[in-house]
């Protein structure tokens, strides 16, 4: 009895064995950071494990330090002249780009979702959404400043205008449990407004934001426009939020025990924020808005005498 | 310049005005009246239409800065006076404020720039008074533009749909507590609640100490105009007052103008709490002078930019960078135009300069003069007279200037200007750009591309091109980076006091 089995396994074995000599290797991606158009691993050489619900590893992603922070930052700010400048029309174009990307590759982005725990069609709903909410944005490039702007009737012989401009380096803390959605709305309005971005990606879905850095690599969006990092918030927030040469945040989240040094750390230069509560949903309606685009906006007034 | 002169007398030229102004120049006083100021010894705190005695029976003294003489006391408002305030102008809000219809709260608006209007000269002089501004200034821009936003406003009260994109129904705030300076006493109170009121909120406004006369004058005027109770109150005092009205649970909103340490502090003690912010907070703006500039007329603009109102003024062109290669000549023409200025008696319509605010800004401006001139740059001063009792100090530029140095990096809220040069475009905009404030900024070419290109890259909520310190309640007004964020004046003004769906 006992013989038959050992004989049939053998055989299975064999089998097996026979299959995994001839088998090709998949290639296995080596999830990394986005930094100045660039994909550096962690300066800390530091990895969490991500696991899928049965326990399998998924990847082993970068644990970024401080030092990543500040190199994005870095980045972020020297991109800010120049993505400030290009035009309305431009930018537009980037961020169609980015959608157009996305949806070519969509498999991959819904079989990430798909092994960080949401079901196939779940996964690809967040991924047409995704997508959707870059063409909104891409389409208000050229027109919110045409809604938010004013001349103003002055009572001297002034010509006088209000327009706005981007507020510049902004440090974006994305949704922990919508990863890849969560994330792109709140990137669009910062960016589409011409200011660039770190984002601190979701700890526990970081794969969409990772792989979305791709997108963004392949859209012509300038280097350093936007930086994401992995890691967690308990180490980053602080640093991200109380850096001088930051000059707004964007905060998923309603965690008292972050919401609370944020804003302290806001006071300490006068940044501006803006909150997204956790109870987002990200699917509707209210989760896109022109006035999303306005709240890390700067109203400049110009003032210039008419006569000769 | 005769071919003849000395050499001596050439290089002397050079580096000394060549007018004197002083000399030959004199004008005989032409002082307004105070008589028709009607002023009571002592006033007490505005609350729910009334005049009210503090609850702990303080009260202090404010003093017209150019006589160093005691004008009035006024209460002085604790906790207590603050809570029955924020409870009078909610109650306002509920009962009444956010009832009526939003056409008769714009006319009650309206009603207000009108008795001001007539009420100006009054205003006027006691704005002067109080504060120590020339009255050439209060009357022509203080109170003019302060009844302009009372009037502005009042029309914006039954169109708010038309304030927010998209259709989006908007709603009040509740009660705005507002806390206001010392260097446009009247003005920054209508820059407060005029708006305020006619978005539909109720207002608990707090003026600086050294300067709440017009405030409480203003009080009488909401009596006059019928204004229901409670819909604006006013409470007097010092910083202690201010951080009561932070501190009370029952605000919904703090609009504050001040200093950038006071906004951050503000700001922090708002955390965890939802309270909307608006801050208008302190400035060290670049006035830039190309060589293509019309150098008489930027010469005018820098005057106007740092001595107007004794440079107590957020947004004063205080760092001052003309393109080298006119810079001689500029600093001769600036300098003779100093020599020109009069300080002294604010109630005196030839006055330029009046009386700085207060001894303890007298004594903050000195010591800047004295760390100036300890860091290296170069200190000019006009030589005019100036009264023997009172705050007083002459016009002053400070050159060989470093942007490194704390005259060009700190705010100094006085007379002082300092200058730098500056060769290409790439550099003053970075030099210009390189300081934690973005108020103001001024930009003086006669080319008007430059125009454009230059202040599209000024990290500055405010650009004048060609001109400087102008205002207007229909134009937004407010900072970047830490001179505050939120905007005061114009549709963007009204934002901060609504709420949008």
């Amino acid at each position: 009895m006992s013989d038959k089995i050992k004989k049939f396994e053998d055989k299975a074995r064999e089998k097996s064995e026979a299959e995994l000599s001839q088998k090709r290797l998949g290639v296995m991606k080596t999830y990394k950071l986005y930094v100045d158009g660039k994909f550096p691993r962690t300066e800390s050489g530091r990895y969490y494990e991500l696991k899928n619900s049965e326990g399998a590893i998924l990847a082993n992603v970068c644990l970024s330090s401080r030092k990543d922070f500040r190199d994005a930052q870095t980045a972020a700010r020297a991109a800010t002249t120049k993505w400030a400048k290009a035009s309305p029309y431009n930018r537009g174009q980037i961020l169609y780009r980015m959608a157009e990307m996305l949806e070519g590759r969509s498999a991959q982005f819904v079989e990430e979702l798909t092994s960080e725990g949401l079901t196939a069609s779940e996964a690809r709903s967040e991924v047409e959404q995704s997508i959707d909410r870059l063409i909104y944005y891409a389409g208000w490039s050229d027109k919110y400043q045409q809604v938010f702007s004013a001349v103003n009737p002055v009572a001297s012989s002034h010509f006088n205008f209000s327009m706005l401009e981007p507020t510049g380096v902004v440090s974006l803390i994305a949704p922990e449990e919508t990863g890849l959605l969560g994330l792109i709305s709140m990137i669009a309005p910062a960016i589409v407004g011409g200011n660039t971005v770190v984002v601190l990606a979701s700890y526990s879905k970081p794969l969409g934001a990772i792989t979305f850095s791709e997108v963004l690599a392949t859209s012509d969006l300038p280097a350093g426009v936007v930086n994401i990092l992995t890691g967690t918030r308990a180490e980053l927030i602080s640093h991200m939020t109380s850096h001088m040469d930051v000059n707004a945040i964007s905060y998923a989240g309603s965690e008292e025990k972050e919401l609370k040094p944020l804003q302290e750390n806001a006071a300490l230069n006068v940044k501006r924020v803006s909150l997204w509560k956790n109870e987002m949903d990200w699917s509707s309606e209210e989760s896109q808005s022109p006035y999303r685009i306005l709240e890390l906006q700067e109203t400049k007034t110009t003032w210039h005498p008419v006569g000769i | 310049m005769a071919k003849n002169n000395s050499k001596s007398a050439k290089a002397k030229s050079a580096v000394k005005s060549t007018l004197q102004f002083n000399t030959s120049w004199s004008y005989a006083p032409a002082p307004e009246s105070a008589d028709h100021v009607k002023l009571q010894s002592s006033y007490d705190l505005f609350i729910d239409g009334k005049f009210t005695a503090p609850a702990k029976g303080k009260y202090f003294d404010t003093l017209n800065p150019a006589t160093e003489k005691k004008l009035a006391s006024v209460a002085e408002a604790t906790t207590e006076d603050v809570d029955l305030a924020v409870q009078s102008a909610r109650r306002a809000y509920d009962k009444v404020w956010s009832k009526m219809p939003a056409k008769e709260r714009g006319k009650y608006i309206f009603r207000i720039a009108r008795i001001l209007q007539e009420r100006a000269r009054e205003f006027s002089v006691l704005e002067s008074m109080d504060g120590g501004k020339p009255i050439r200034e209060s009357r022509t821009i203080d109170i003019p533009l302060a009844a302009a936003h009372f009037f502005y406003y009042a029309g914006w009260a039954d169109k708010l749909e038309y304030a927010v994109a998209g259709n989006r129904p908007v709603r009040a705030l509740g009660v705005a507590g507002q806390i206001i300076p010392w260097n446009f006493p009247l003005l920054m109170a209508a820059w407060k609640i005029a708006p305020a009121l006619a978005a539909g909120n109720t207002v608990v406004l707090k003026p600086a100490e050294t300067t709440p006369l017009t405030a409480l004058k203003l009080a009488e005027i909401f009596q006059q105009a019928d204004l229901p109770p409670g819909v604006v109150n006013i409470v007097t005092g010092a910083g202690a007052t201010g951080a009561a009205i932070v501190q009370h649970p029952g605000i919904d909103k703090i609009a504050f103008t001040g200093s950038t340490d006071i906004g951050k502090g503000i700001q922090k003690a708002l955390v965890g709490r939802d309270t909307k912010l608006t801050l208008e907070l302190g400035g060290k703006s670049a006035n830039i002078i190309f060589e293509d500039a019309a150098l008489d007329q930027a010469v005018e603009g820098i005057i106007n930019g740092i001595y107007f109102n004794q440079g107590h003024v957020c947004c004063a062109g205080s760092r001052l960078f003309v393109q080298e290669s006119v810079a001689g000549m500029l600093i001769r023409k600036l300098q003779d135009r100093m020599q020109t200025l009069i300080v002294g008696d604010p109630l005196d319509k030839n006055t330029d300069i009046g009386a700085i605010n207060s001894r303890p800004q007298l004594e903050k401006i000195e010591e800047y003069l004295k760390i100036g001139v300890k860091e290296g740059a170069e200190l000019f001063q006009t030589k005019c007279e100036i009264p023997k009792k009172g705050f007083w100090v002459r016009p002053t530029l400070f050159t060989n200037v470093a942007q490194s140095h704390r005259i060009s990096q700190e705010e100094i809220f006085g007379p002082v200007l300092t200058m730098q040069t500056f060769r290409t475009v790439e550099e003053v905009v970075e030099k210009a750009n390189n300081t934690p404030y973005g108020l103001a900024a001024g930009v003086w070419t006669d080319k008007g591309s430059k125009v454009f290109s230059v202040s599209s890259q000024l990290r500055a909520g405010v650009v004048w091109a060609n001109t400087y310190n102008k205002f207007d309640p229909t134009a937004p007004f407010g900072g970047y980076k830490e001179s505050g964020k939120g905007r005061e004046g114009g549709l963007h003004g009204l934002l901060p006091y609504l709420e949008v769906a």
